[in-house]
């Protein structure tokens, strides 16, 4: 049985994990609506029109919504509980799942965080947040 | 836009739970018996079935249809996840409406419960222990599915509207209560809102008591044209207005707005072809995975503005005896939770509308609506059920 986390040939997925392999977010960009792509993906999900171009984004945004995983259901991601699993809203627009590092009482709806990169359940380097100052 | 109104009706229905959480019988027998018992509830046999409907195997239908023996001429294995079974009404209502199909059987049954004894079941849903967009995109994340993505909804309404975790927990209090009512449910001993707060959190901001069960369950319903329905055992559970929205999958980043959602545009839709609105709703069975999604079926549905959800449900309207009766058979909360909760919504509306609820029976109900919420709050399926044709 292959490993379920090795990403299935799928040229914009994997272009955005060899990014992020070089601790680069970098997105397809729609140009019509001035938006990261996300997903990675062959064609906007807002206009249907295709995407071509790609951007790297600063990796700055804000909290969307939370959640503190308290039951370690999965060893898997390498995170002890309680740990934080988030939306991050980008400031370039679009939305990561993703995790914020910091201690989960001091997360808020709003509050802004940056990447940091960090080791993935497998061989891939995956974009994590922190809390930033605003 | 009238539509399917009043072209057909459910004519049976039959449910098989057991208040232990497991069931006996489990696999292709289940689902005979429980299919078997629809037909019985409605006056009709295998042999009057000419539609099928089936979901979440390969060829979920034909091998339903392979082990009864009925070789139909309509056939459905539409897979939206928990809402599968409203959106198979509404097929199902246009299929009797252009004649492709008189009498169509749908049919669910699961067991999660019994499986686990039987050391065949797994925390890790399916859809994550293969490759696919979810295991890679939001994969390596720890986020606990079915769950997270609900308490991740539920943080976001707390932020914006002051939603309380003392509100969502009256939910769960009201469900209890209408549980006690039915001898079937797997919860039935009365809770108070601490003792849903002082239940471990799973996933915060939702707690044990926010989430719903784990448990066997299968149900059946059986549809037929309005010429039909009139001639057999019961009175029928006309559907006045069924409809549709999806906005994503599996993945809640693709979520546009994780407190709106796209149930919005099918509850519109359902009752604008029925011609009520949610003020004239006598009882609602709104998919219950956890405390926050019946919250936002509430707010979608219009039966309070968005944001307003917590305030509506806080003295305790939701349970029996208040004035928006909700899940009166004790919800995915309380009475059963096999992973697709919409057939027990639909089993349910159709005996409230019919007057068959027995001791949870809402006085005079004359409009139900099944409102079904499959993926991470991702496809819905709305169905209005009313007493008369008309």
């Amino acid at each position: 049985m292959s490993n379920p986390w090795d990403p299935p040939p799928f040229e914009p997925m994997v272009r955005f994990w060899e990014a992020a392999g070089r601790h680069v977010l970098s997105a397809p960009w729609c140009d019509r609506c001035q938006r990261p792509v996300l997903y990675p993906r062959e064609l906007c999900n807002r206009c249907h029109e295709p995407v071509s171009d790609w951007r790297d984004l600063s990796g700055r945004g804000t909290v969307y919504a939370f959640g503190v995983e308290h039951r370690q259901w999965t060893t898997a991601a390498g995170l002890e509980a309680p740990y934080v699993v988030a939306l991050v809203e980008l400031e370039e627009g679009g939305r990561l799942l993703t995790n914020v590092v910091d201690d989960p009482a001091a997360v808020t709806v709003g509050a802004p965080v940056e990447v940091v990169w960090a080791a993935g359940p497998d061989s891939r380097t995956v974009p994590r947040f922190r809390l930033a100052l605003p | 836009m009238t539509g399917l109104r009043g072209a057909s009706a459910i004519v049976g229905q039959a449910d098989m739970v057991s208040s232990t959480g497991v069931l006996d019988v489990w696999g292709r027998p289940l689902h005979s018996a429980v299919a078997r018992a629809a037909l019985d509830d409605a006056g009709l046999t295998f042999d009057d079935v000419d539609g099928l409907a089936a979901t979440g195997t390969l060829m979920a239908s034909s091998e339903l249809g392979e082990h009864l023996g009925i070789d139909p001429r309509w056939t459905d294995t539409t897979m939206t996840g928990g809402s599968s079974f409203e959106v198979l009404v509404q097929h199902a209502a246009a299929a009797i409406a252009t004649g492709l199909a008189n009498v169509v059987l749908v049919v669910y049954g699961e067991t999660p419960g019994g499986d686990r004894q039987r050391g065949a079941w797994s925390e890790v849903p399916y859809w994550l222990q293969r490759d696919s967009p979810i295991t890679e995109w939001e994969g390596p994340y720890g986020l606990r599915q079915p769950l997270g993505p609900y308490a991740l909804a539920a943080s976001r309404h707390m932020a914006l509207y002051g939603t309380t975790a003392e509100q969502l927990a009256q939910i769960a209090v009201s469900t209890r209560q209408w549980a006690a009512k039915n001898p079937d449910a797997r919860l039935r001993d009365p809770i108070t809102v601490d003792d849903v707060l002082a239940s471990p959190y799973e996933v915060a901001p939702l707690h044990r008591l926010d989430c719903c069960l784990v448990t066997d369950g299968a149900g059946a319903i059986v549809m037929t044209s309005a010429d039909r329905a009139n001639d057999l055992r019961h009175r029928p559970a006309w559907v006045l207005g069924a409809a549709t929205r999806h906005s994503h999958a599996l993945l809640v980043s693709e979520m546009p707005d994780v407190t709106t959602t796209s149930g919005r545009q099918s509850a519109k839709e359902a009752f604008a072809m029925a011609g009520v609105t949610p003020s004239d709703v006598d009882a609602a069975m709104l998919y219950d995975s956890f405390t926050i999604t019946a919250l936002l079926h509430l707010e979608d549905l219009g039966f309070c503005d968005k944001g307003e959800g917590g305030p509506f449900v806080e003295d305790g309207k939701l349970g029996p005896g208040g004035s928006l009766p909700v899940n009166t058979n004790g919800g995915g909360l309380c009475y059963t939770h096999p992973g697709m909760y919409g057939m027990f919504l639909l089993t349910e509306a159709a005996r409230q509308v019919t007057g068959t609820a027995g001791p949870r029976q809402v006085p005079g109900a004359e409009i139900v609506v099944a409102h079904g919420c499959g993926g991470v709050l991702s496809a819905f399926g709305t169905v209005v059920l009313g007493s008369e044709r008309t």
